[in-house]
């Protein structure tokens, strides 16, 4: 068991360091959030009730940027190098690479909420988060949910070279209907049913709850359970499909 | 250790409809370089794959290192060192980086640098892997499957992409392993590879092993008489006489020669390359469709023996 946690400890180490060394996966998974954070900030300076809607908004975008996207893109690379085939060669025990790789993951989320929490505070208006609790539970609860639905996703993805548009036909409707940029409520009905259905829209209003409402996870707890129902097909699909090479179409 | 490192008995392997493995057998000994060689699709790369762990077998019972490679114990990934065809690594890993990372994974590895040095990447340690040349990411490939200092080594096609010197280079490092006492498993195209490394190989066609020994004996396997004597005679034709004999008939056609006062240009003995052995084993795939050819070849056991006599070229 020791074993197990060291080398996953080992893999973590490799996997952030060869993180920064990579400028485009850098970009995406780390500045394009906090730029588009920016960018909607002075926009809409002064507005805060819009502030309100966004800090949290760009929040549930980050979760899904730095799980889903980046593990769909890094699962299909892996693939199609055949690194994970190398690795499967090797003795290290599948859980500890694959903790090594969503740790990563996980790291990236944690910073990325808690720099959105400091310009919250700093420069947007909504305070410090009300419930830490809450935010906990919610970044977990998403970020277990999300990743396994990109691991999930990365089986679709026939090879590396069309994974930014397998990726992005999902990530950039999912962001639009989900209130991301707007308040949900707001919309549309049928974008709203659409919505609904899907877990970033609940993740939002979690972290809405926790970070600018001050409502507590049981105010949230359907929010949390449709997260749930998500994270459940994710696992089940990420695991079922799961292979260790590229298939040969 | 007069166990044998691999042991295969009746391997089949089917996907789907597809029989790619029909019952193959043959035996690696502990130490030894073990060539398998054989066209694309012959079912090579299946047997190597579930050698390794990578693929389950249909049938049949397989151990290697005494260990069931369809178990992937960590024991047994700890005790084999693997280079398969094409893999990649991390674009943004430096070479040394690599080579130590992949140390952290085994129990008992060698010593990073010595590994560095045994693959000829020294002075290319701090090299990001995407600025690495195809044969200087095949040494890394090399590197990597060694690090662990394993009983076993699979060697897939290692040499491909290489330059002659660099080809060179690496059947040196193949020897050094053999030396240390490891026990290797090729697999190449490259004919005069298998001939200058291995101490057996096994020809593998149509997911059968066709044939199997030690590549200077294969042509007596085969049937071929295991010498050759050509020359060319006084209009400057070739001439070639097949013989299990060369001292006889060397003397009896030098004798006629010498008694009749002419001169035997270009006189040759020879025996019987690998590569002669491997072309008339698989030439008969090309001959295969054509009906009139020998009698259903495929279902032989052995298919080239009934058609050696033609195998004349």
């Amino acid at each position: 068991m020791t074993d197990v946690a060291r080398l996953a400890w080992r893999q973590y180490r490799l996997e952030r360091k060869l993180f920064w060394r990579n400028p485009s996966a850098a970009f995406f998974n780390f500045l394009l959030p906090l730029l588009f954070l920016a960018f909607f900030g002075a926009i809409l300076h002064g507005n805060q009730k819009q502030l309100n809607v966004i800090v949290p908004g760009i929040a549930g975008m980050a979760v899904m940027s730095t799980t889903f996207t980046a593990l769909a893109f890094n699962m299909t690379f892996l693939r199609e190098q055949g690194i994970l085939k190398r690795i499967r060669g090797t003795p290290i025990p599948s859980v500890s690479y694959l903790l090594g790789i969503a740790g990563n993951a996980i790291t990236n989320t944690a910073v990325q909420i808690a720099i959105i929490a400091v310009a919250g505070r700093v420069f947007f208006g909504t305070g410090w988060p009300r419930d830490y609790l809450e935010l906990f539970v919610f970044v977990s609860a998403g970020v277990i949910c999300f990743a396994s639905l990109g691991v999930a996703f990365s089986h679709a993805i026939p090879n590396f070279d069309s994974a930014p548009a397998y990726v992005n036909a999902v990530f950039l409707p999912v962001i639009f209907v989900s209130g991301v940029f707007y308040d949900a409520a707001n919309a549309p009905g049928f974008l709203k049913g659409i919505a609904e259905a899907l877990p970033l829209k609940h993740l939002i209003d979690g972290l809405s709850g926790a970070m600018v409402k001050g409502t507590s996870v049981s105010t949230n707890i359907s929010a949390l359970g449709v997260i749930a129902v998500w994270a459940a097909l994710g696992i089940a699909l990420a695991v079922r499909g799961f292979s260790w090479e590229q298939r040969r179409a | 250790m007069s166990d044998p490192a691999i042991e295969v008995r009746g391997l089949r392997k089917s996907y789907g409809d597809f029989e790619a493995v029909r019952g193959i057998d043959f035996e690696v000994r502990s130490g030894e370089v073990f060539g398998l060689l054989g066209p694309n699709g012959a079912g090579k790369t299946t047997t190597v794959e579930i050698l390794e762990g990578y693929r389950e077998r249909s049938a049949g019972d397989v151990t290697v290192l005494g260990l069931d490679p369809g178990k992937r114990s960590r024991a047994f990934r700890a005790q084999v060192g693997i280079v398969l065809q094409s893999t990649g690594i991390y674009r943004h890993i430096r070479v040394r980086e690599a080579v130590a990372h992949f140390a952290s994974l085994y129990p008992h590895p060698r010593d990073v640098d010595e590994v560095i040095a045994l693959t000829g990447l020294h002075g290319k340690e701090g090299a990001l892997a995407r600025t690495l040349s195809g044969g200087q990411l095949r040494r890394l490939d090399l590197a990597l499957a060694l690090i662990g200092d394993p009983e076993l080594i699979f060697l897939d096609e290692p040499t491909t992409g290489f330059d002659p010197a660099a080809r060179r280079a690496a059947w040196e490092t193949i020897r050094s392993l053999k030396q240390l006492g490891k026990t290797v498993l090729l697999t190449t195209h490259y004919l005069d590879e298998a001939q200058e490394l291995a101490d057996r190989v096994a020809i593998i066609k149509d997911g059968r092993i066709a044939i199997e020994g030690a590549p200077g004996e294969l042509g007596a396997t085969v049937g071929t008489a295991p010498y050759m004597i050509a020359y060319r005679s006084g209009n400057g034709s070739l001439v070639e006489h097949r013989t299990d004999d060369p001292t006889t008939l060397l003397h009896e056609l030098t004798g006629a020669a010498l008694a009749r006062g002419h001169k035997l240009e270009s006189l040759t003995v020879t025996r019987p390359t690998l590569e002669d052995v491997y072309l008339e084993l698989t030439a008969e795939e090309s001959e295969e469709p054509a009906p009139a050819e020998a009698p259903a070849p495929a279902q032989e056991p052995a298919p080239a023996r009934g058609r050696r006599r033609r195998g004349r070229r």
